[in-house]
């Protein structure tokens, strides 16, 4: 299978639906000549022209608002914001329009419209360009969250986000835009909802996303060496979440580790660790659960300062040898 | 500072002679009569929604649009079927005079299964996207930013269809105003912004918290056409509406009217009126649309007494009508409150 980027599938599965459906039409600042912030939309201006690629003022709440309106009447919008903490400035159209107007018109509006959103640190960006709000879009019924770590996932999970009737949000962490992955030529989709298993073990469950999937295989491999079995769940997508595939690992390995960028405080890490809890899971726990995220702060601008804000591998390593040791 | 009151010209000139006018509009003695019938329609439905709340029948709120009927009717008369209209909270008029069911109207209120959002929206919310009515928004203004990607729906599949965004003097101080009206100026979108000025958001009156009324030179500003108009005049009303249309389906872009009304009731069922006299209020009832629009037609003999009389007692009825295929209705089962959230 050939290997290509991250950007590279996002892309690809921009451009191949808008080749199939003349409804899939694109609106987002500089998405034309420049291409996108990230270069994701670079050269979908010249094969389909101004019709199909909207490119607009700063005006992120008629962006997304004009995407409801589109999607209300037949279109497949797929709308992008800069920055996923430009969310702030669209969480009225998303929370109160395109999440809410198929049930409170009774099931007859249907709302198939994709909101792509760069998240996370590690670009020096500070704290305006950084954030990861994930779980501020999971408080949301209505919407889905769909989250992917590597090139394979974010092609087929697109292709699947553009083509579901409802509105779904596709968080796109900046760091995973040039890291590379095998993605097979021709059409496949990933069902939404359904998480993967990244790397198989029976000593602990380590449940992750987007790059903390990266950094805690790497963590996984490196305690292989003393023996640790580490499982590494990825949801894929967050709304809705597959809690089952994450009870049944942790019936397998008796542990459980969540491991998210996102700050701590009412963090999705909860929501999956409530999941567990309250499920047949909870009996076959042989340790507490536990949860290494982001810490509760503003992401700060200094190099150092910005990795220490977020887990790092060596932290993840050492979650998961103070959990299998009991030394929490 | 806000400047204190509307001061202003109307663009339109006032309708006196409605033989005159509905000959240069193309309106038949027919047309005009069931303009007016629409606008006492929607007044009985208004009444008879404070009557119910009156008698403790009515679950949530309301926002009623007595004394602005001619906004409605005369841009209700302009819409074609195949034409979409975006509304706000206050949209029970627009909603009659597009052609609406008043039974379902008058369930949803009530909260039925058989209203138009299956009791899940409210007297807020009431929508129809099959019929091209995609609903009312509670939220101020969203409406307004939903209008530039309808616009874009219809460029896209060159059709002559239009857009018609209402909305009040209060959400035209939201930021989505100018950023909508931008993108549909760039774009030249067929977007037709029609402002119902009422005076008040809530207890705002608008020359208190706008720094410039009235509001059509901001659309101005934005490279769009305003106009200022007299909504109490539905004649005026529907011949700026008319021609709103006209330029948007030919692709020449939006239009911007602006209808200067007033609200008669407060704003929702806790508005006390503590905000302003019973003098102005009194001074608006002097200027209703449904009894000026009844002098006209009286005045050119398009309708006698006699026929204004069966008006009122044949829309009373339907209204009754309304209320008791509302009352006779079912509640939604309580089994299937998680229905639609999801498609």
């Amino acid at each position: 299978m050939p290997e290509i980027t991250f950007r590279q599938a996002i892309h690809d599965a921009l451009v191949e639906e808008m080749r199939r459906d003349s409804s899939v039409f694109l609106i987002g600042e500089d998405i034309g000549t420049y291409g996108g912030a990230f270069g994701v939309t670079a050269g979908i201006l010249d094969e389909f022209g101004r019709d199909r690629v909207w490119e607009t003022p700063i005006s992120e709440e008629t962006i997304v608002g004009s995407a409801v309106g589109a999607a209300i009447v037949g279109m497949k919008p797929i709308a992008e914001i800069m920055f996923m903490d430009f969310l702030t400035l669209v969480l009225d159209p998303l929370a109160n329009q395109a999440a809410k107007v198929r049930y409170m018109f009774g099931g007859k509006a249907t709302v198939p419209m994709v909101v792509r959103m760069p998240s996370g640190s590690g670009t020096g960006a500070a704290a305006h360009h950084s954030q990861s709000l994930e779980t501020i879009l999971m408080h949301i019924p209505g919407l889905k969250v769909v989250a992917p770590s590597t090139p394979y996932d974010a092609k087929g999970l697109l292709l699947s986000a553009i083509r579901d009737p409802n509105p779904v949000c596709f968080v796109e962490h900046k760091l995973l835009y040039k890291t590379k992955g095998e993605v097979p030529n021709g059409e496949y989709t990933i069902p939404l909802g359904v998480a993967d298993i990244k790397r198989e073990g029976t000593d602990l469950t380590i449940v992750t996303s987007e790059i903390m999937v990266h950094k805690s295989l790497s963590a996984a491999e490196d305690v292989s060496k003393e023996g640790i079995s580490v499982e590494i769940l990825d949801p894929r997508t967050l709304l809705p979440l597959d809690v089952d595939t994450i009870t049944n690992s942790v019936m397998k390995t008796g542990r459980l580790l969540v491991v998210h960028e996102a700050v701590k405080t009412a963090g999705w890490a909860g929501e999956i660790m409530a999941s567990v809890s309250e499920s047949p899971a909870w009996d076959y726990l042989d340790a507490p659960m536990r949860r290494l995220t982001g810490k509760d702060v503003p992401i700060p601008y200094n190099r150092f300062l910005e990795r220490a804000a977020v887990p790092q591998e060596e932290d993840i390593v050492r979650e998961i040898q103070a959990i299998v040791s009991n030394q929490y | 500072m806000g400047s204190n009151k509307i001061n202003a010209a109307y663009d339109n000139e006032e309708t006196t002679d409605a033989r005159k006018k509905a000959a240069e509009l193309g309106l038949t003695n027919e047309d005009l009569v069931s303009m007016y019938e629409v606008m006492v329609e929607i007044r009985h439905f208004e009444e008879m929604a404070t009557t119910l709340y009156g008698l403790g029948k009515v679950h949530g709120t309301m926002h009623l649009s007595i004394g602005q009927e001619a906004v409605a009717a005369g841009a209700g008369f302009t819409l074609q079927d195949k034409d979409y209209l975006i509304n706000h909270h206050r949209g029970h008029g627009h909603f009659i005079a597009s052609g609406a069911d008043v039974n379902k109207m008058m369930a949803e209120f009530l909260g039925k299964e058989t209203g138009f959002c299956h009791g899940r929206g409210g007297s807020m919310h009431i929508a129809d996207v099959t019929a091209n009515n995609l609903g009312a928004q509670g939220i101020v203004a969203a409406q307004i930013a939903m209008a530039p990607g309808v616009g874009i729906a219809i460029k896209m599949r060159k059709t002559d269809q239009v857009a018609l965004v209402i909305f009040g003097d209060g959400a035209a101080n939201r930021g989505v105003f100018l950023e909508s009206l931008n993108m549909s100026s760039i774009w030249d979108l067929p977007v037709v912004y029609l402002c119902e000025n009422n005076h008040y958001g809530m207890s705002a009156e608008v020359g208190r918290v706008s720094g410039k009324v009235p509001f059509k030179d901001r659309a101005e500003a934005l490279g769009i056409p305003g106009y200022f108009i007299d909504g109490n005049d539905v004649l005026a009303v529907y011949e700026f509406m008319k021609n709103a249309f006209s330029h948007a389906r030919s692709g020449s872009g939006p239009v911007f009217v602006e209808t200067e009304t007033y609200r008669i009731l407060g704003h929702s069922k806790s508005d006390r009126n503590l905000y302003r006299t019973k003098d102005e209020i009194n001074q608006w009832k002097e200027k209703d649309p449904i009894i000026r629009f009844r002098d006209l037609l009286l005045e050119a003999d398009i309708i006698t007494v006699k026929q204004v009389d069966e008006i009122e007692k044949k829309m009373a009825k339907v209204i009754e009508d309304a209320v008791e295929f509302a009352e006779n209705s079912p509640e939604p089962n309580i089994e299937d409150v998680m229905e639609w959230v999801y498609a």
